[in-house]
């Protein structure tokens, strides 16, 4: 009887960190839900055991349902016919164990069905959900589309819609067009108005991740003669009404489970959500920062599966009479997939608590003002998440890549055949670094906070955090990295050349990752040893990625960027 | 139709994790020594007593189980995965009872819940594995009763339709209401724990347990009435004292032996009819085939 939540104990130290007070205080707004709700909390401690019985269901259902099945649905995977995407069999099965759990609509309001669970203990579960099967945790985590529905719908549709997710209907976010996909500018799918004032759809989507959903977010042109984002508005279309059929899936390398489908609009009935003009601008940007949180906890559950996989093998497969962890190139190798598996884990729970502190604001502001100090804390926290969301996604998921490959690795050659698990989790964990916005795409996202700051203050505000004597080298090892990398910030700001920033974006935007990382761990051994191993293999790793990139920016002349095809 | 079911469910030892420790001297279980578990087939049975309450709306699934006190641990589980209610019938009295006390202790136990459509239950408990109370309830009750149920295909007019599992093959029967089915652990495996019911659920306490609840528990049972969980005693289900608990238990246990498989030495054959003919024939004489 597997339980991936309870096998695995650091999840529950991330939920028990300190600023979880704070973010159950406000999205339980001090338990006055107790009182309409059989369900609700009565205060804290009531909560945190509610998050931890619920993420024990999900840990059961995926130990025990969905990772089993996983290899059926790699092996089967969705199918189209009639126009419309088929999942495959046991992806049939596990939506409706995830159902009658009522693990959906995770982190909705109570008064539209859901568990008014905050982003934290719902990216776990999408955590959990990904290490028993990479593309099912897809089907599962669209259920953030809700929030985008709930924070910008009218409270007529979220009364309609949201329930309707919480019961287990699906969803997904039609944006990407044959033309358009890492530029959403150039988005073409038409929004008609009719005289009477309801909108209709016309056009082709492409590449959208359980397209034959029954509720779905469209980014459709709605301002007839326009080219640019600002046409661009964001509309719902419900299965239920007809118009969209789906034209073709894709035949994937990997999450073969998640049908990705070519949609086909035919005057297909839709309305308008929030504003006109403001779909790309202000709703698609919500939409995609809450789905590249989605993809780091996806990320985080690759590698939790190939680390696992890889480990379990070293230690029973035998050569030269020892099991081939004793070796310690195979040691070295799962020494590092742990660090890394640790220290993406532990920056993408920092965010997510950022995230649910500013969103927590942002919802109460729609109840009532927030005072100065509150408006100020948001302002803080929203920057953070802003901050930390392209460090999660992109690192976190070349990371699972890096973890992928190397479990085949420990495997040798029976890795590279079909036997082993390791195969698929390779296969599933490609797409990682590539949807929801490149890992290119992500470092464009973070540069800004590399030139502005916000990563410097994050690591002033770690370094004085404190670190009792056995961390307190590792700490100072940070410090000083923390100066080389302020240098090389330095300098190729003092260079004022944008074709040089950009050459340079990535690396400073790694180095900055790996050193708020590494702090993060140190705090995570803090207060729990068993963190001390993966603290210090991945502050040495850190130490020489950020050496290898300080050097490297230090040397370079901007002269040879024409090298570079630049 | 809505119907009012009762799923009879055992709280039992762990009997796949058995240690030495597992049997006391007087030959019967050491629970101490073991896990306490929902009985597997328990929850088969559950399940299909959940499918007819979402087939039947209106329904009510109430749990019984018979143990100790802290076999409300079974009814709290029950309720989390779906059921309305559940009992628990703890008395001193009852202990040490085999198959025809637990059965007649049961039977009293439903006679005093009254009204009911169906009763279900697993096929068998996994410690001792006799599959008796459920027929034996049924003949206490004088109603009909399937056994070896995989799947409740139909329930309609007054009857319900059961395919069967058999050794070789299956049966569809029907019976009709009211009946005992017990539930083979082939059916389909019961549902996971559903996230709002743990929620408002977790702080569900029997008599016994109500006395020592937190105070944010003792605030939620007062608050809820439905999270009383009732204790039933002998004397509430009218047994009659001579007919429960060991008195009225006629099963002794004489011996017990702790048996350990163990691997015997390999022996090679030669590849001929002859040699293979022997073997199936030692084979035969030692009941290991045949």
């Amino acid at each position: 009887m597997a339980n991936f939540y309870t096998d695995n104990p650091s999840l529950k130290h991330h939920l028990n960190h300190p600023l979880m007070r704070k973010i159950v205080e406000l999205r339980e707004r001090n338990f006055t839900e107790a009182e309409k709700f059989d369900y609700a909390p009565a205060n804290f401690d009531d909560a945190m055991d509610n998050y931890e019985k619920v993420l024990e269901i999900v840990g059961d259902i995926c130990g025990n349902k969905i990772a089993e099945n996983a290899e059926a649905v790699d092996h089967q995977g969705a199918s189209c016919a009639n126009g419309h995407a088929y999942y495959a069999d046991a992806t049939v099965e596990n939506l409706d164990v995830c159902r009658k759990a009522g693990i959906m609509g995770m982190a909705m309001p109570r008064r539209f069905g859901g568990l008014n669970f905050p982003i934290t203990p719902y990216i776990m579960a999408a955590d959990i959900v990904s290490r028993a099967d990479t593309g099912f945790e897809n089907l599962w985590g669209l259920q953030d589309c809700a929030e985008t529905l709930y924070e910008f719908g009218t409270e007529e549709q979220c009364q309609r819609y949201i329930p309707r997710v919480c019961q287990g209907e699906t969803m997904s976010m039609d944006l990407t067009e044959p033309d358009a996909g890492s530029d959403l500018q150039s988005v073409m799918l038409k929004a008609t108005q009719k005289e009477d004032g309801t909108w209709v759809l016309n056009g082709v989507k492409r590449f959208i991740t359980n397209g034959d959903s029954d509720i779905h977010l469209v980014l459709a042109r709605s301002e007839e003669g326009t080219k640019d984002g600002r046409g661009l508005s964001m509309f719902i279309y419900d299965k239920r009404n007809g118009g969209v059929t789906v034209r073709r899936i894709e035949n994937k390398m990997g999450i073969k489970g998640s049908p990705t489908c070519e949609l086909v609009y035919k005057n297909a009935p839709a309305e308008l959500c929030g504003s006109r003009r403001m779909g790309l601008i202000k709703y698609v940007m919500a939409l995609m920062n809450g789905a590249r949180l989605g993809i780091a906890a996806q990320s985080v559950g690759v590698s939790e599966l190939a680390y696992r996989e890889a480990y379990q093998y070293a230690v029973e497969r035998r050569q030269f009479g020892k099991a081939i962890i004793e070796f310690p190139a195979v040691a070295e190798i799962l020494a590092i997939m742990k660090g890394k598996l640790d220290a993406s884990r532990s920056l993408l729970y920092e965010c997510s608590r950022f995230v649910d502190m500013y969103k927590l604001y942002s919802d109460i502001s729609r109840e009532r003002a927030l005072t100065a100090d509150e408006r100020a804390e948001m302002k803080h926290y929203s920057k953070l998440a802003d901050a930390l969301t392209p460090l999660a996604k992109g690192l976190g998921s070349e990371y699972c890549n890096q973890n992928a490959y190397d479990c085949i690795q420990i495997h040798g050659g029976s890795g590279f055949m079909k036997d082993y698990a390791c195969e698929r989790i390779y296969r599933d964990a490609r797409i990682t670094s590539i949807y929801e916005g490149t890992t290119q795409l992500q470092v464009v996202a973070a540069i800004r906070h590399v030139t502005t700051g916000t990563y410097n203050s994050l690591l002033s505000t770690y370094a004085e955090a404190g670190y009792p004597a056995e961390l307190a080298p590792m700490a100072e090892t940070l410090a000083a990295l923390t100066e080389k990398y302020n240098a090389a910030v330095a300098k190729v700001a003092e260079a004022n050349n944008p074709a040089l920033l950009d050459f340079m974006a990535r690396r400073l935007v790694e180095m900055a990752g790996y050193i708020i990382m590494s702090y993060l761990l140190l705090q995570d051994a803090k207060v729990d040893s068993s963190f001390l191993n993966s603290a210090t293999v991945y502050v040495n790793y850190t130490r020489a990625e950020v050496e290898k990139h300080a050097e490297f920016i230090a040397n370079f002349n901007a002269s040879q960027l024409a090298a570079y095809g630049i | 139709m809505s119907l009012n079911i009762i799923v009879l469910a055992k709280q039992v030892p762990d009997t796949r994790n058995v240690g030495k420790d597992a049997m006391k001297e007087d030959g019967t279980i050491n629970r101490a020594a073991l896990p306490a578990i929902f009985n597997p087939e328990d929850l088969n049975a559950l399940e299909q007593a959940l499918r007819l309450k979402e087939t039947h709306p209106g329904s009510k699934v109430t749990m019984l189980t018979m143990g100790l006190p802290r076999a409300a641990e079974v009814v709290r589980e029950a309720i989390y995965r779906g059921a309305d209610a559940g009992i628990v019938l703890t008395d001193r009295a009852l202990g040490g009872a085999d198959t025809l006390a637990t059965s007649y202790s049961l039977a009293q136990a439903v006679k005093k819940f009254g009204n009911y459509d169906i009763i279900l239950g697993g096929r068998q408990a996994i410690d001792g594995d006799t599959a008796q109370v459920g027929p034996q309830i049924a003949e206490k009750l004088g109603i009909p009763q399937v056994t070896y149920a995989e799947e409740i295909v139909d329930l309609k007019d007054g009857k319900v339709t059961v395919r069967r599992r058999l050794e070789h093959g299956v049966e569809t029967v029907v019976a009709p209401l009211p009946c005992v089915v017990t539930v083979n652990g082939s059916a389909a495996e019961c549902r996971p724990r559903n996230a709002k019911r743990v929620m408002k659920y977790k702080y569900a306490a029997s008599t016994s347990e109500v006395k020592n609840l937190s105070e944010v528990a003792a605030a939620r049972v007062a608050a809820y009435p439905e999270l009383n969980i009732p204790e039933w005693s002998a004397a509430y289900v009218d047994a009659d004292p001579e007919q429960i608990g060991l008195a009225g238990s006629p099963t002794k246990v004489k011996a017990i032996e702790n048996v350990v498989f163990t691997a015997k030495e390999s022996r090679c054959l030669e590849n001929n009819d002859q040699q293979i003919e022997e073997l199936i024939k030692e084979l035969i004489v030692n009941h290991t085939i045949g």
